[in-house]
């Protein structure tokens, strides 16, 4: 099915964007702007992804250009559960920035380089094409590298130079894959590139190429190579750092998945073996990296890594009950980080520590926000009725059913250890005598803790309505698992 | 024609594994650059060199020369430009705060 409607969660941000540079100086104007696309293209997000429900998946030709020969964007429900969940949590974080981000920042261009990087994410998760998921990659990395230096503070150059450099590396390594694909191929159409190898058979060549890309998807999940990860994450101000943790990652992800299950999904005794062994391996040094550190900010950047580890072991395990229960988990991840981030910042904002061993006693000074710090760790410990159970039980699941229990058994040792690594932090810093007298007590602003709390609110509904959304799951992990679904949407229409 | 430029490509990959590997900002910038080329390179050579004529149905016959290789690199090359110059301002900015511009001093410590 054609439909020009999932182009508009590219092209809008990108154009209110160019708009809000030229209103430079309005702040208000801006905060209301950028406020109103974020809910609108939330609106849009549920609407393309109700309408993918009844009509299946819809693509757009651009430039009426027939598949394989022009670029397209595919919309299923995977790529809309994705878009519509990273939208949510942009249009919250935007409101914690209102009253957080500072006057400079409002002033050097933040929002028209939030709406950019959004416009990003939105493209690489509907793009059909390879090349352009490389472009929409690269326009998501310019912003993100526009907002980790934006402030210009010593700690956040020296790391931002680093996190630059790194993302250039792999870009490299995207662009290397992408050259020996072609010119093996002769194509970059998603669909038509996985037909091909259906037909020429997943030789050794292939193999060696899609290995290629799983390093460099890896790099920008964070699978195994997050090195950068943590430094990087922990320097620019809180609304940032929170879209960056819950969003970033989360591209790389979807790549992930979108090149191993659509494209090279015939080798898995190489290929999904090597990414199991991958996200073990994350999931164990994650979880020293978050029980080592004492600066929040630290704690919840080894919680994302812990998180892509355990989104991959879905991955690998590549049956369809998995697939449900990574995509689940991403979703409930981008909400559960986002909220941890942003808690993170506020303990920061309130108390001007990092380190949860110089906090104390914040729940007698700060009851909801003590109580919101005990959600989300129950969240993302994956205690029921919260949105991480549902998740953990379908990948434990399939786990068992594969019969794959090395993997079960680090990715519930993980759970483990992220629920330890953020009852540190609550039983620090959130317990215990409170060393804030109520005179030089630090007021928390309305526009911090209602974001907080939509989020805690979006992990709650997320645990409690998994059955409203069980449809639109079942069905992403129906066109995951079946490739030819998607093949068929795509290139059916002309043959 | 192919091998010579893979040999070409493999040397300019080599120089700027070297230069990346430097201490030194500006050297690795350069670096980055030079890997970019040699990865512009690489499409146009896996796309095939020139093997038909000019691909204009009017102006030619058949076989065509591929030229989606070209549209790829020109993609590339105006995004790597993007981005180079982005991580120029960025050494710059980070040369007047940090006051140096060697990564070894730009390492960080745990203390801060």
């Amino acid at each position: 099915m054609m439909n020009n409607i999932i182009v508009l969660p590219l092209i809008i941000p990108i154009m209110v964007g160019v708009i809000l540079v030229f209103l430079r100086p309005y702040i208000k104007t801006q905060r209301v702007i950028s406020l109103v696309t974020m809910l609108g293209m939330v609106g849009i997000s549920l609407y393309i992804l109700n309408k993918i429900q009844t009509e299946g998946i819809l693509r757009l030709d651009f430039g009426g250009w027939e598949p394989p020969f022009g670029i397209l964007f595919v919309a299923d429900s995977f790529a809309m559960l994705f878009v519509l969940t990273a939208n949510i949590v942009t249009a919250i974080c935007l409101m914690y920035a209102f009253s957080s981000i500072g006057e400079n920042h409002e002033k050097m261009f933040f929002y028209p380089f939030v709406l950019f990087l959004i416009a990003g994410v939105n493209g690489s998760f509907l793009t059909g094409d390879l090349f352009n998921l490389f472009v929409c990659f690269e326009v998501m990395l310019l912003a993100s590298y526009v907002l980790v230096t934006l402030g210009g503070k010593k700690a956040q150059l020296r790391e931002s130079i680093k996190y630059v450099v790194i993302n250039i590396l792999s870009s490299w390594f995207f662009l290397v894959a992408l050259a020996y694909l072609y010119g093996t191929l002769g194509t970059l159409n998603m669909a038509h590139l996985s037909e091909r190898v259906a037909e020429a058979g997943q030789g050794p060549l292939l193999t060696t190429i899609s290995i290629l890309f799983l390093i460099v998807f890896s790099l920008k999940a964070g699978l195994l190579l997050f090195f950068w990860l943590p430094g990087s994450y922990s320097v620019p101000p809180t609304a940032i750092a929170a879209l960056f943790g819950a969003l970033l990652t989360k591209v790389g992800i979807y790549a992930l998945f979108r090149t191993f299950t659509l494209i090279f999904y015939h080798e898995p005794s190489i290929t999904h073996t090597l990414i199991g062994i991958m996200a073990g391996v994350t999931l164990v040094v994650g979880s020293i990296g978050a029980i080592a550190y004492k600066d929040v900010r630290l704690i919840s950047s080894y919680n994302v890594v812990i998180a892509v580890g355990f989104i991959l072991v879905g991955l690998a395990l590549a049956t369809q009950t998995s697939f449900e229960g990574s995509i689940y988990y991403v979703m409930h991840d981008m909400i559960a980080k986002a909220m941890l981030f942003l808690i993170a910042g506020t303990m920061i904002a309130l108390t001007g520590k990092t380190k949860i061993d110089e906090m104390s006693g914040l729940i007698r000074n700060y009851p909801l926000f003590g109580w919101m710090v005990f959600i989300v760790t129950c969240s993302l410990a994956g205690i029921p009725p919260l949105s991480g159970f549902v998740g953990k039980l379908l990948v434990g699941e399939a786990a068992i059913e594969a019969g794959s229990y090395i993997l079960l058994a680090l990715a519930f040792i993980s759970s483990i250890v992220v629920l330890y690594s953020l009852l540190r932090i609550f039983l620090n810093s959130i317990f215990g005598e409170t060393i804030i007298s109520p005179e030089d007590e630090v007021p928390l602003k309305k526009g911090m803790i209602i974001p907080i709390v939509l989020l805690a609110i979006g992990t709650v509904f997320l645990g409690l309505g998994a059955e409203f959304i069980s449809g639109y799951v079942s069905d992403a992990a129906h066109t995951l698992s079946n490739p030819s679904v998607y093949i068929e949407a795509v290139l059916g229409g002309n043959k | 024609m192919e091998t010579l430029i893979i040999l070409l490509i493999g040397i300019l990959v080599a120089v700027a594994t070297y230069l990346i590997l430097s201490r030194n900002i500006i050297r690795v910038i350069l670096g980055t650059a030079v890997l970019s080329h040699a990865v512009h390179l690489l499409i146009l050579t896996l796309g095939g060199l020139k093997t038909g004529n000019v691909p204009l149905l009017t102006e030619a016959d058949a076989p065509y020369t591929d030229a989606l290789p070209q549209a790829l690199i020109l993609t590339a090359i105006v995004i790597s430009f993007a981005v180079t110059a982005f991580v120029l301002v960025l050494a710059y900015r980070a040369y007047q705060d940090n006051g140096t511009d060697d990564l070894d001093a730009l390492r960080g410590t745990n203390d801060e």
